[in-house]
């Protein structure tokens, strides 16, 4: 109860002297609003971009793994090895398929940049990829219209295609494309799909792909200086690890690698983005951490001036206040409570703008941004642990104010 | 006896000397009585004054007040004490400038935890008691002098203390207002309140009943009314 009627005592004289000396409050505020909006502007545009990271590497998903030549992640020297690797070769693919026990599905890919062409109407430099009837599986790739190609498709090395979500909507804005044939790159190819929309990747726009069989696409450009990729679906997600293991022994096998051998593929998958990803995001969080405290300290020192100033000018009222009663705690709260008022007024406007800055930042650039509910409660740790760390001082200094000499003081 | 001091010596050291501001008093105040401290500059009563209102303590010596021992009690204590039991009115009236008369009356009331409503309604009655029911909601730039003594003199009251410490009370008003101010006090002396009264004016400690000379820190002189009419 007590304690209560201090608290009001003190927000009643705290409001008083932040209007008595409003520009000095204003400048004090604003060295706090300033801090509190660089934390959580930086802190919304990370969470931004873990949740657009998050969902795109999804896309991936997380129960297949990529065998390739090269690795995602290679420097300079890694590179010019790897390029010595033999490429891996579409009968590779079909072994793998074969000796594996935990693959769901195994599709090879072949990819080529090629133009394509419907009549008048043409693309230039569209992703043709030649693949099997796994991909179906892999990718999670199911046609919208039509059908994907089947084995026999592939077996016969047959002249269908199926289009990306955009290229039929662009080669055949007003007509049904199934059964049209397109031209890639002088071939004729018969449309036997669409693919459902599926959006981007980074800077891939998988819309904008068109999948052939993988032994036409190899009889139409030839496989002699190209690598197969791997897609490789694990029969549950459980099995990942197992499988990778597994996977990397079928390969060492089919190559006929002996024990000293280092493996001349590499085996990829999606947890490699995110472990890099995380690592990046953790640079990113020091920075705004170390970014953000400074402001924020110097904000604090802002504070702590200002209630030192305050302390000197008011030492008469503190005498007063004394000699009536006031006993040390309660001069304490009073200029806590200054400090934290300050605090408080300066993250509530930080907030606000931080949200209409991260706004402003998400709509002009493509760096989207969150502002989670718990920046809320961040702002109120802020306030409580700014407000007391640097009002502390202060405080106390006045909360030790002989009472006789407080009262003399001009 | 309300106020009851024992040897009380107060020693200051400035640098390497030592100054006895107070030398071996010897003082007993009972309840209701209507005391003057009187004694040229440097004479010790400022010290005196100081000790009896709890806002400092002695070197030595021994301070009963109301048989409670306050000579070696802290900070808080002391200002727990002062809360309760004494009411100060200053020279220079000591109101807090931007809180309004009704305010400055509560103040020692939100130091001894008085819910508000309770505070607003004995903070009225102080004010009534001292003439400035319509002056309540003024802050002390916007009231005279005698009105904010007055103020001072009501916040003083507002707590029932024992004592009502004053301390050259009409020192800067003028001779009119300064008789006002007397007034009040006199009347509160005849509603039961004890009054000690710093100053250095005769004319101001006429109005007393006891009038206590300090020189030089020792208590010179002290006799009551009744003798000096005789």
């Amino acid at each position: 109860m007590r304690i209560l009627i201090y608290i009001g005592e003190g927000l009643k004289i705290a409001l008083t002297a932040l209007r008595a000396y409003k520009m000095r409050s204003i400048l004090t505020t604003l060295g706090i609003v300033i801090g509190v909006m660089t934390v959580i502007t930086i802190v919304a545009l990370v969470q931004g971009l873990n949740k657009a990271f998050t969902e795109e590497i999804s896309a991936l998903g997380s129960d297949t793994l990529y065998i390739d030549k090269y690795s995602w992640f290679m420097d300079r020297d890694t590179y010019f090895a790897y390029r010595n690797r033999p490429n891996i070769k579409i009968h590779e693919a079909e072994r793998v398929k074969e000796l594996s026990r935990l693959a769901e599905a195994v599709a090879p890919a072949l990819y080529t940049r090629r133009n394509i062409q419907y009549r008048e109407r043409k693309l230039e430099g569209s992703i043709v990829v030649g693949t099997t009837e796994d991909y179906l599986i892999t990718s999670n790739a199911y046609p919208e219209y039509g059908r994907f190609f089947t084995s026999t498709d592939v077996d016969h090395r047959r002249s269908v295609c199926v289009l990306g979500w955009e290229v039929a909507q662009k080669l055949f804005p007003n007509t049904d494309p199934i059964g049209k044939r397109v031209s890639i790159e002088g071939r004729k190819m018969r449309v036997i799909g669409v693919r459902e929309k599926k959006g981007s990747f980074f800077n891939n726009n998988f819309d904008t792909w068109v999948f052939i069989p993988i032994n036409t696409f190899a009889s139409i450009f030839g496989t002699r200086y190209r690598s197969v990729q791997m897609e490789v679906k694990v029969k549950s997600p459980d099995l990942v690890e197992d499988a990778e293991i597994e996977l990397a022994g079928v390969m060492r096998r089919i190559r006929g690698l002996s024990g000293g051998d280092e493996n001349n593929f590499a085996i990829n998958k999606q947890s490699m983005l995110m472990d890099t990803y995380n690592d990046l995001t953790g640079v990113l969080w020091a920075v705004a951490i170390g970014v953000g405290s400074i402001s924020l300290l110097v904000g604090g020192i802002g504070i702590m001036n200002i209630l030192l100033v305050s302390v000197t000018e008011r030492t008469r009222e503190i005498g007063i206040r004394k000699a009536i009663g006031a006993k040390r705690f309660d001069i304490m709260v009073q200029f806590l409570i200054e400090s934290i008022m300050i605090c408080a007024i300066g993250v509530f406007i930080g907030i606000l703008c931080a949200v209409g800055l991260a706004k402003l930042v998400a709509s002009v650039s493509p760096i989207p941004a969150v502002i989670t509910p718990w920046v809320v409660f961040l702002g109120l740790a802020f306030t409580t642990v700014i407000g007391i760390f640097f009002g502390i001082y202060p405080a106390s200094k006045a909360a030790k104010l002989n009472p006789i000499e407080a009262l003399r003081y001009e | 006896m309300m106020i009851q001091l024992k040897d009380i010596n107060k020693v200051y050291e400035i640098g390497s000397i030592s100054v006895n501001a107070l030398r071996d008093v010897d003082l007993n105040i009972g309840q209701n009585e209507y005391v003057a401290i009187m004694g040229p500059s440097g004479s010790g009563k400022s010290t005196l004054m100081n000790i009896i209102g709890c806002l400092d303590t002695a070197s030595s010596g021994t301070y009963l007040l109301n048989d409670v021992d306050v000579s070696d009690m802290d900070d808080d204590q002391l200002a727990e004490i002062r809360n309760r039991e004494i009411g100060f009115v200053f020279q220079t009236f000591n109101l807090l400038p931007r809180a309004n008369a009704l305010h400055n009356v509560e103040l020692p009331l939100i130091y001894n935890g008085t819910p508000s409503s309770k505070r607003r309604q004995q903070a009225e009655n102080a004010l009534d008691r001292v003439g400035l029911t319509d002056r309540m909601h003024h802050k002390p730039n916007e009231l005279s002098g005698g009105q904010r003594q007055r103020v001072a003199i009501a916040r003083a009251l507002v707590n029932n203390p024992s004592i009502i410490l004053a301390d050259e009370p009409t020192g800067n008003l003028d001779s009119k207002t300064g008789d006002e101010i007397m007034e009040v006090f006199e009347e509160l002396h005849d509603a039961g309140n004890t009054i000690i009264l710093v100053t250095h004016e005769e004319y101001i400690a006429e109005h007393s009943d006891r009038i206590i000379r300090l020189r030089d820190g020792y208590v010179e002189r002290d006799e009551a009314k009744s003798e000096l009419a005789l």
